[in-house]
């Protein structure tokens, strides 16, 4: 066998195959490790800077098992703290979201305000002169916290690299995103927070996967062929690229509306002239091609190891841990243009529910198959490897190859490789 | 003129839609729906008088998408619920809220369970209905169920009808 081999992932390069072991699915010693190289290294999402809108709003979230408090000081600054107090450990703040100037822990009542400074302190005349101005009673801010075109990311390593760096050539499709309106980006209330029974790596994969539609979303397209100009004449077409880092992009041509800017005969004669003219701004804004793409092109966007920003028929941020190495808690968000129309607003939603929710017409098989996939792994003793050989070699590869997986397995490879014991043979 | 309904309709109307469901008569149960129902599931974290127009819902069905949701459900390429799972929904706590000229407005707990692949999912929270009597018989207008859970954990999906 010829070509780069680690211990999970195995390329032949004469039979044109990339295999990855289904060890990496089922080995809670791989989730360990992915903890300790990945997450705990890694940049990852945590937020988007419209669900803090104004100063002092704050929100708490989970992120690689740790309990984040995100919020704004009243300057507007975005900070982010471990959630625990540094007293005796208690979740300083236990409300999802809100607004607040100050945060006090319910169990002795030390205060700290959303600089993250100890404000308060009961019974201060007991403790050491310059305990509170020493800093050791203030929050522990989170290692590393930056933002790209209003994404906001944590990065637990105080040694990694910058934002910037990390990202790399995925930054102009992040920026791409928040061009879509002039007034900016938001997150549409209501999240969708899911579990799946399976391994993480295969919602990253199928996130990415433009193999799948026809056989596993058979009655989603039926469902747009049912109802009359749910579609039109633009067959799938488009490619995939690997963007460095473990980062990659599908971007294609869909026949499926998007509320900006594709229309389809479903919305009637009114949207088609009204998205005439949210293209034609667009163009003006943006120029021609930066405008065809955000009308006319869908991307399906990973960065590594777990943040899926998908814009098809609605824009969904998407990220998810596991909680075991057959578990996975999923967190989906919609994203849309501030101040959106109302019928944009609404087709756009319902275009999200119907796709991408776990109440939809397809979410509901793709949690099947990956689920089904997990269970296909008790047969590891015999049947040991995946196959992601799809479009291998080609110097283009099409959005329904596996170029984008393989760019994944390669950075995954890689970095777990790192792990003690783990640059050993599988 | 009022609408008529006593407790004792809304107990038989409610619990005979639970049957046709865990008997996957899904034709029967789409009948008990009036012609521009909706039925309705908002995300966990949105309040009760959340909208689905600029708000993010697991399920906001029209008409149209209802019956989409049951032909869907009816072909093996609903790979979901392929074979069927089993489903039980319990429903209790039946009170209705208000009687206006045309409708009435109905609440119920429920307790859903869903067992397949050796799995059992429990699926819990109210029900609200809007139920009206387009030509004497009584039909549902809209059903809201709101689920009493912290997101769907670990269920992963609500591909029954609740
Ligand atoms: S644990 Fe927070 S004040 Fe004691
Ligand atoms: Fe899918």
């Amino acid at each position: 066998m010829s070509g780069t081999n680690g211990a999970y992932v195995r390329i032949d390069e004469d039979l044109k195959t990339f295999k990855v072991s289904r060890r990496a699915f089922v080995d809670p010693a791989v989730t360990d490790a992915e903890y300790r190289e990945i997450f705990d290294k890694c940049w990852l999402y945590l937020g988007h800077e419209s669900e803090l809108d104004q100063p002092n709003d704050f929100l708490t979230r989970t992120v690689a098992r740790r309990n984040i408090l995100f919020a704004r000081q009243a300057d507007g600054e975005f900070r982010a703290y471990l959630n625990t107090c540094p007293h005796r450990g208690a979740s300083v703040c236990r409300e999802r979201s809100g607004s607040a100037k100050s945060f006090q822990c319910m169990y002795h009542g030390w205060v700290f305000g959303n600089d993250g400074r100890l404000k308060h302190l009961p019974g201060e005349d007991s403790y050491g002169e310059n305990f509170r101005e020493s800093g050791g009673g203030d929050l522990t801010p989170v290692p590393k916290l930056d933002n790209c075109a209003g994404f906001w990311f944590v990065c637990f390593d105080p040694d990694g690299p910058s934002l910037d760096d990390y990202l790399g050539a995925a930054m102009p499709y992040i920026e791409l995103l928040s061009l879509h309106s002039k007034h900016g980006m938001e997150i549409v209330g209501g999240t969708q927070e899911y579990a799946i029974r399976s391994n993480w790596k295969l919602l990253t994969e199928n996130s990415v996967d433009g193999y799948h539609a026809e056989s596993t979303h058979a009655t989603y397209l039926d469902y747009l062929m049912n109802v009359s100009g749910g579609l039109i004449k633009q067959p799938l077409v488009g490619r995939a690229f690997d963007l460095g880092n473990g980062h990659a992009v599908l971007e294609y041509k869909a026949p499926w509306g998007r509320t900006i800017a594709q229309w389809i005969p479903m919305w009637g004669e009114e949207v088609k002239a009204q998205l005439e003219d949210v293209k034609a701004e667009l163009v003006e804004r943006l120029g021609p091609d930066k405008a065809d793409r955000i009308a006319h092109y869908n991307r399906n966007l990973l960065i590594f190891p777990n943040l899926i920003v998908n814009d098809i028929m609605a824009i969904t941020v998407r990220t998810y841990y596991p909680d075991a190495p057959d578990f996975m808690n999923v967190n989906a968000w919609a994203l849309a243009p501030r101040r959106e129309v109302d019928w944009a607003r609404q087709y756009r939603l319902y275009n999200f529910l119907e796709f991408l929710g776990p109440g939809g017409f397809a979410t509901p098989d793709d949690v099947e198959a990956m689920e089904k996939c997990q269970m296909g792994y008790r047969n590891l003793k015999e049947a040991r490897w995946n196959d992601i050989s799809k479009g291998i070699g080609k110097a283009e590869p099409s959005f329904d190859d596996e170029a984008q997986m393989r760019a994944f397995w390669t950075e995954w490879q890689s970095r777990i490789s790192r792990a003690d014991g783990f640059g050993l043979a599988a | 003129m009022t609408f008529r309904l006593t407790r004792d309709e809304a107990e038989e109307f409610v619990f005979a839609e639970a049957e046709f469901l865990d008997d996957w008569d899904l034709e029967a149960w789409l009948d008990l729906f009036a012609d521009d129902a909706v039925y309705n599931v908002p995300s966990t974290d949105l309040d009760k008088s959340a909208k689905a127009a600029d708000n993010l819902f697991y399920i906001a069905d029209d008409r149209t998408r209802l019956e989409e949701r049951v032909t869907r459900l009816k072909k093996k390429t609903a790979h979901a619920e392929f074979p069927r799972s089993k489903t039980r929904h319990l429903v209790s706590n039946v009170r209705i809220r208000k009687i206006d000229d045309e409708s009435a407005t109905v609440t119920a707990a429920f307790a859903t369970f869903r067992s397949k692949d050796g799995v059992t999912d429990t699926y819990i929270g109210s029900t609200r209905y809007k139920l009206v009597r387009p030509n004497g018989a009584l039909k549902i207008a809209e059903k809201w169920c709101f689920l009493d859970m912290e997101g769907l954990r670990p269920q992963g999906r609500i591909s029954i009808l609740l």
